[in-house]
């Protein structure tokens, strides 16, 4: 004590050094994100988004299965909890180091091409070929999970596919009975007009368009026109983009006509980034909307304990095949997506993980997923299941549509080039331009975007 | 005494420097390290790294994302060739001046001088209203404005009562339409600064100027004005780089829509990185956005000591 007094300034300097070496020495502890992999441990990653359980369910299910099988293997759930974008950038970052990428990832075929493209992934080929179910995938499916180098890397899943979803009773005062089957894009116009002219205050037709809508725009809107065309976005034979085609200005002036003459939402609405909310809530169910070309899921939004729930729904709506442009083979069109499991190229028990695949891939589990889920299958032996056909009023007639779907040109900018198909659908609807001038500048973003050499005139 | 004689051998620079103290600071400090490590880690690490990352091709997804190189100033060249970079800036500083410098400053100027007169009563709910504005969180402010703008909303609710057209502002100029929502969420602050230093302005000099026959008008720009030209100054700056760096109340109302009519920088900036994952380019836009409030911010502060010299 007396020390502290008398000679304050030496003891004080050597606590503190004491004090602060010892701060100093503390080791930083790692702030690892995922558990490192033992051998016995087995990750797969998927998608949690709201608060669904259906797909948690589902997992927890098969890794029991799985765990009975392999009693020394743990195998360790990883939701990730994110919507769309968020959930595409955290499982590309978790992919990206191999301390955290698991063993098997929940990819949407959206993304999958663009994450093949980065390294992210690896093929999967040599399983698959020894894999007797992967037979009963529908051939277009497995194009869907197919990289620009012609190899594998993904398992589809599901797929949904769109159509048109009509109101019969609307259809039937405006004079167009059930059942009502457009065979060309003049007969959809025909039907909107008619209801314009003797109900007014329905909407006749919604077709996503506008940036607000996102993806929505893309693929429920647009390309259910341009594939109805003879044009396409990609040329898959070239492995160009194509600029400035016929199909494409066909498609804008078919977007510009159903908002000139006021046979889409107003406006106002065309633009809210909760458009579809509105759809499927408050219009359809109010008998507010003759038609939408809308997914086989909307459906979901009616059931039984749903938000809207609306027992009469599958009474009123229809569904009707999307034509072709002027009713060209094969005489309908339609687009899908749908999620995949993969295997990370970082994956450190890739054999246990597709061992995994073959336990949830059988066909009894499928089975009761897609019946939980609602989902469209990708293969003919769940097609083929009565309780799969009677799960829904409407599953049978979207899985007939899957045989002649298109997959989007899903490559890696693929999402800025769906952008600027927003901007210039969105230009035309809103009257600042014409069908011509907004190609024009669609052609100029997508030069922008992946560089002229990558770019193609229609053959 | 101490102190003092330190102050003066300061100020003598000839003086040389006394060593040991030096050395007794320089160990005093240790204790500071385990913090200086940890800031340094967690705060000058990610700064430094992300300046890093606007020089670099790093990218989520796509050809080549996994590995990442060095492309010296190609972002910031992609950046001035590129229509829509432009027009963020544009609409960012659109914004900025309308919606910061001159919207929350003058209004917040204005209810400072009204409430300087008003009774203790309408001063308090004033300032409640207001206020409460300004601690509402961005989010829920965007989400107010547009459920009260929005086609279906509570503007039109009341336009169509009285029989009045419908209007659509947030499609015919979103730009103005969210200029007028962070009006409302940021004059709050102006506010504030204005009545503190207005209140520290002495009543006298008004009052002789109004005997030696000065009106209102005359009063507020040759006596209260000049006074408050550093409260002015600092407001100014500080609006400015809080109004250049608005996101979510503009990603809640527009999206940066219709279209990219209402896209400033942050949302340009998010739309490249996260939802096009193009990392590397997104951060180079920051740092052009970086650049904009940094030279903002000089601008008002070469101004200020002009008024300190007088």
């Amino acid at each position: 004590m007396a020390d502290w007094i008398t000679r304050p300034d030496h003891t004080r300097r050597d606590v503190l050094r004491l004090v602060g070496g010892a701060a100093v020495a503390v080791p930083f502890a790692a702030l690892a994100g995922c558990s490192s992999n033992s051998g016995k441990t087995l990750r797969v990653s998927y998608q949690q988004f709201g608060s669904g359980k259906i797909m948690s369910n589902y997992l927890t299910k098969v890794a029991a299965q799985f765990s009975k099988a392999h009693p020394d293997i743990t195998v360790e759930l990883v939701p990730l909890v994110a919507a769309e974008n968020d959930y595409f950038t955290k499982n590309e970052l978790m992919m990206s180091s191999s301390r955290t990428a698991c063993d098997l990832v929940y990819e949407d075929t959206f993304i999958l091409k663009s994450d093949v493209a980065a390294g992210y992934l690896q093929p999967i080929d040599h399983l698959l070929d020894k894999w007797p179910m992967w037979d009963q995938f529908y051939p277009i499916t497995q194009t869907a999970v197919q990289a620009e180098d012609g190899k594998h890397y993904g398992v589809p899943i599901f797929t949904d596919t769109r159509a048109i979803w009509h109101n019969k009773d609307l259809l039937a005062k405006a004079g167009f009975p059930a059942p009502w089957q457009p065979r060309t894009w003049d007969d959809i116009l025909t039907a909107a007009r008619a209801v314009k002219k003797k109900l007014p205050g329905v909407v006749p037709i919604n077709i996503y368009a506008g940036k607000a809508s996102g993806e929505k725009t893309s693929m429920q809107g647009f390309e259910m026109l341009l594939y109805g065309t003879r044009s396409k976005l990609y040329d898959e034979k070239h492995k160009k983009w194509v600029l400035g085609s016929k199909g494409f200005i066909d498609s804008l002036q078919m977007i510009k006509t159903i908002f000139d003459e006021k046979l889409g939402p107003p406006i106002a609405n065309a633009l809210d980034p909760n458009l579809s909310e509105t759809v499927s809530s408050d219009w359809f169910p109010h008998g507010k909307l003759a038609m939408a070309v809308d997914g086989c899921w909307i459906g979901g939004a009616w059931g039984e304990g749903a938000a809207a729930a609306w027992p009469e729904a599958h009474k009123v709506l229809k569904l009707a095949k999307m034509p072709t442009q002027h009713g060209e083979a094969p005489g309908l069109v339609t687009l899908s997506g749908g999620f995949s499991w993969a295997m990370p190229a970082k994956a450190s028990q890739p054999d246990l993980a597709w061992q995994f695949v073959e336990q949830m891939m059988g066909t009894q589990n499928m089975t009761d997923f897609a019946i939980a889920d609602n989902q469209i299958s990708v293969r003919r032996d769940i097609a083929a299941q009565p309780r799969y056909q009677n799960s829904s009023p409407t599953v049978g007639f979207f899985t007939e549509l899957v045989k002649n779907t298109t997959y989007r040109p899903a490559l890696a900018p693929y999402p800025q080039i769906s952008n600027a198909i927003q901007v210039a659908t969105e230009s035309v609807m809103i009257g600042s331009k014409s069908p011509q001038a907004a190609a024009k500048s669609y052609d100029a973003a997508v030069i922008d975007i992946v560089g002229k050499s990558e770019t193609m005139k229609e053959a | 005494m101490a102190t003092l004689t330190e102050t003066a051998a300061r100020r003598d620079s000839a003086e040389p420097p006394d060593r040991r103290p030096h050395r007794r600071t320089a160990a005093r400090g240790i204790p500071l390290l385990p913090a200086v490590l940890v800031l340094g880690a967690f705060l000058a690490g990610p700064v430094l790294y992300s300046i890093y990352l606007a020089f670099t091709n790093r990218a989520l997804r796509g050809e080549g994302a996994s590995e990442t190189s060095f492309v010296g100033l190609d972002n910031f060249r992609t950046a001035f060739d590129t229509s829509e970079f432009w027009n963020a800036v544009g609409l960012t500083l659109v914004f900025t001046v309308v919606s910061g410098i001159i919207g929350q400053n003058v209004l917040g100027m204005a209810l400072a001088l009204l409430l300087r007169r008003s009774a203790t009563w309408v001063g308090v709910l004033t300032g409640t209203i207001v206020v409460g504005a300004w601690i509402v969180p961005e989010v829920v402010a965007g989400y107010l404005w547009y459920t009260f703008l929005s086609d279906g909303g509570s503007l039109n609710g009341i336009l169509g009562f009285l029989h009045l057209p419908n209007q659509d502002w947030l499609i015919a100029s979103p730009i103005i339409a969210v200029s007028f929502a962070n009006i409302w969420r940021g004059t709050a602050f102006a506010m504030l600064t204005y009545s503190a230093a207005l209140s520290q302005v002495s009543p006298e000099l008004d009052e002789s100027a109004q005997i030696d026959g000065a009106g209102p008008v005359r009063r507020f720009w040759s006596i209260t004005l000049p006074l408050l030209r550093r409260s002015i100054m600092t407001c100014l700056m500080l609006t400015t780089l809080q109004t250049l760096s608005v996101f979510g109340l503009i990603y809640v109302m527009t999206g940066g829509g219709p279209g990219i009519q209402s896209q400033t920088l942050p949302l340009y900036m998010y739309e490249q990185a996260f939802s096009y994952g193009q990392l590397g380019y997104g951060t180079a836009v920051a740092l052009m956005l970086l650049l904009v409030g940094g030279l903002a911010a000089l601008a008002y502060l070469r101004v200020l000591p002009k008024e300190d010299k007088e």
